[in-house]
């Protein structure tokens, strides 16, 4: 099998998407001729022809609104958010269009567009390039929201929401392009073929919405996290030696309640880990979920792990990104007999 | 020479109380604007999106290089269709009026603009219309009883229930589910006709936004990837002159043409007179024709007047002079092609009356017949189940949950009743 870093899984993604379904375009700042500002789209342009792979203008809501008239008129548009701090132009086209063409129209229009955006901070990106807005579009109505952890994942995840007949937004942590990180900036990066999930089929394969994955099994405690956050989770149970159960949510919307709810019923106890901020993120919703299936199993109250109720600093990135430390007090908060 | 900064306020002409007056309109005579050839390049067509494109002049005369030659058959089915729009809309005023409907928009004033350009394009050719465009459905042969099923929202709404009135659809017409925000739909065309050209197909789209929905971003979107893919696309400005309450001047209208945006973006602008039938299909025909051989995008605006209120929600009254729609000096879309046909012995006094009267019964009839599936109080009911369909192609898990919440709410509140 082959060993691919996240860039190179979603670009296999889409050449293979590509390949096999010729309606299938891409279109997006700087994807064409230079192959995207994080070259997720490289040689692609040069494959395909500049007629399937667009340079478009800044316009992000020119973009989205283009896909879904291309989707309308047979096409599978894939369009890129070079950042997902850059989407909100294209917040009304996603909101009020896209992701309820197929329920305004009863089901006699759709668009089957995918929108790809690098999310997340560790890449001294400060508060334009750093954001994790899943929250916003998981609260849409209408509209299947994935953040992979890992290569097989990012490829498996793409290569679906290409093939979904509903929009897809898709949220990739660009601190975990090139490698898995585990929090700690001040560590040697790390790259993915040192990760089993750096190994990444060439060839055609999905990974399922609303499945989550449980990558480490425990007894003590469950930590729900996604993106950067899953590897960040890994270190922190590592360092506190506790048997700790951790999931991968992997699909925001659909959300597999069963694999959470199961694991949380089991451990009684429950952390949850997003790098967005805190207030109303995703992990209020995670917390919620969990309350009402598990709570006559629940042993301690559910700790959330988040990113700091501001904007994200430059100067103080790894002051805001929820790190070891924050996840370890989360652990032991959770863990304390009551 | 003033020495500071001076904040610019835009105020129509006239308000409630103050008499009427368009003299802000920059009217061309009949005739009088030259049809450039359809490979003209937007460079030489500086003329056309200041001055105004019309055929009829005065007399109702058609006149100049625009007129498009019609068969009189032609004109009669245009008046038909524009008449039919018109008794339609008068009937749902006053339906809505007695309290069957929760809401409507007549297009009264404006019928050319939709079915003159409907008309003018190809069955195959996708529309992206506003909520005033429905000459549109008309002229594309939407039953009436379909339309009115959707304002009832009833069990035969082609939405199921979910849109407000007037939201209409069609896919097999191609016309192109409308949305409630205004100009989403303008670059979604673009992308639509972006599609047609990557795929090598000679089908091409048309948008419709009115002028105080250009403010939008969504607009110069269209624009910019119209010119820059060369897409083949007409994007119509319906100019009526007011947004609500707001004067065309607050959209940038004072400054310069909508039409004007046009060459601004490198795509070729034309200004239409939008109550003149033949005006309308001719600037329509040529903006189709430069779309289908390759010359990308061409921007209309379609200088008409908004006779009615915005909708039944609104009353003009409290924001502009009571009389000021008998003041319009592009006079009336239905008359004006109504005097034309006269003027060519193709027409009547006697048979446009009977013709009323005709249209009149199939609209009456047409009311009967929706009734049938139901109103907003009495008669049968969408299943409350169709609200958890169509969010995703595949119902998921946790809107089956719900609708079986719904359905034990619904059991319970019936159980509570009955005891």
């Amino acid at each position: 099998m082959a060993q691919m870093n996240m860039i190179q899984a979603l670009n296999s993604a889409m050449d293979v998407a590509m390949g096999r379904d010729p309606t299938v375009v891409l279109l997006g700042q700087d994807v064409g001729y230079f192959g995207g500002v994080f070259r997720c789209t490289d040689g692609l342009q040069r494959k395909y022809g500049e007629h399937r792979v667009l340079d478009t203008p800044i316009a992000e809501g020119g973009i989205i609104a283009a896909a879904i008239g291309m989707g309308v008129n047979g096409l599978r548009p894939v369009a890129e958010v070079q950042f997902a701090d850059y989407v909100y132009p294209a917040y009304d086209q996603i909101v009020s269009e896209l992701a309820r063409l197929r329920y305004r129209s009863a089901g006699d229009f759709h668009a089957p567009v995918t929108v790809r955006m690098p999310c997340g901070g560790g890449i001294r990106g400060g508060q334009t390039h750093s954001q994790s807005p899943e929250v916003l579009f998981a609260h849409v109505c209408g509209l299947k929201v994935a953040m992979p952890s890992n290569p097989y994942d990012a490829k498996g995840l793409l290569i679906g929401a290409i093939e979904d007949d509903d929009p897809v937004i898709l949220l990739e942590p660009k601190r975990l392009y090139n490698g898995p990180f585990d929090g700690d900036p001040n560590k040697p990066a790390v790259p993915w073929n040192t990760h089993p999930k750096g190994e990444v089929p060439a060839g055609h394969y999905t990974v399922p919405f609303g499945k989550a994955e449980i990558v480490r099994s425990g007894a003590q405690v469950t930590i729900v996290a996604y993106g950067t956050m899953v590897h960040v989770a890994e270190a922190a149970a590592r360092e506190s030696g506790l048997d700790a159960e951790i999931i991968d949510v992997r699909s925001i919307v659909p959300l597999d309640v069963d694999t959470l709810c199961t694991s949380v019923c089991k451990t009684g106890r429950c952390v949850i880990a997003h790098e967005a901020t805190r207030f109303a993120g995703f992990g209020a919703e995670l917390a919620a979920t969990v309350m009402e299936h598990c709570f006559w199993n629940l042993e301690a109250p559910i700790q959330r792990v988040a990113g700091w109720n501001t904007p994200y600093p430059h100067a103080f990135e790894w002051e805001y990104f929820p790190g070891q430390a924050r996840v370890s007090l989360a652990l032991k908060a959770v863990m304390e007999p009551h | 020479m003033p020495t500071r900064s001076r904040l610019h306020v835009p105020a129509p002409p006239a308000r409630p109380g103050q008499p009427p007056d368009f003299s802000y309109l920059r009217l061309s005579p009949a005739g009088a604007i030259p049809r450039p050839d359809t490979t003209a390049s937007w460079r030489d067509l500086a003329e056309l999106a200041t001055g105004l494109v019309r055929v009829l002049d005065d007399t109702h005369q058609a006149v100049g290089p625009w007129h498009p030659h019609l068969e009189a058959q032609e004109l009669q089915i245009g008046l038909r269709h524009m008449l039919l729009t018109r008794q339609f809309d008068d009937r749902m005023v006053r339906t809505q009026r007695q309290g069957k409907l929760s809401f409507y928009m007549k297009s009264t004033g404006e019928e050319a603009v939709s079915v003159a350009a409907g008309m003018a394009l190809q069955p195959g050719d996708m529309l992206f219309p506003a909520y005033r465009n429905q000459g549109l459905q008309v002229v594309r042969g939407r039953p009436l009883v379909e339309l009115m099923c959707q304002l009832l929202s009833n069990t035969g709404d082609m939405c199921k229930g979910r849109q407000l009135p007037v939201m209409y659809h069609c896919a097999a017409a191609n016309l192109f589910s409308i949305s409630g925000n205004l100009a989403t739909q303008f670059p979604q065309a673009v992308g639509w006709a972006m599609a047609a050209a990557i795929k090598g197909e000679d089908h091409i789209a048309a948008s419709w936004t009115g002028e105080g929905s250009t403010a939008e971003a969504d607009f110069h979107h269209a624009l910019l990837f119209a010119s820059v893919y060369r897409a083949p696309v007409i994007l119509n400005v319906v100019n009526n002159q007011w947004a609500i309450s707001t004067f065309q001047g607050t959209a940038g209208g004072e400054q310069n043409s909508f039409a004007a945006r046009g060459p601004a973006y490198g795509l070729p602008g034309l200004r239409v007179d939008g109550n003149d039938f033949l005006a309308v299909y001719a600037a329509t025909r040529w903006a189709a024709d430069r779309a289908r051989t390759g010359r990308g995008g061409t921007l209309i605006e379609l200088v008409t007047y908004r006779a009615a209120a915005h909708s039944t929600s609104d009353d003009p009254a409290r924001y502009r002079p009571r009389d000021e729609p008998e003041h319009w000096p592009l006079g009336d879309p239905v008359e004006r092609l109504k005097q034309h046909l006269i003027g060519l012995g193709e027409w009547s006094d006697a048979r446009h009356r009977a013709l009323g009267e005709e249209l009149e019964g199939q609209v009456a009839a047409a009311w009967k017949e929706a009734l049938t599936y139901g109103t907003m109080t009495e008669g049968p009911r969408l299943n409350r189940d169709l609200m958890f369909e169509d969010v995703f192609k595949e119902l998921p898990e946790h809107l089956r949950r719900e609708r079986e919440m719904l359905r034990a709410e619904i059991a319970g509140a019936l159980s509570a009743a009955a005891t």
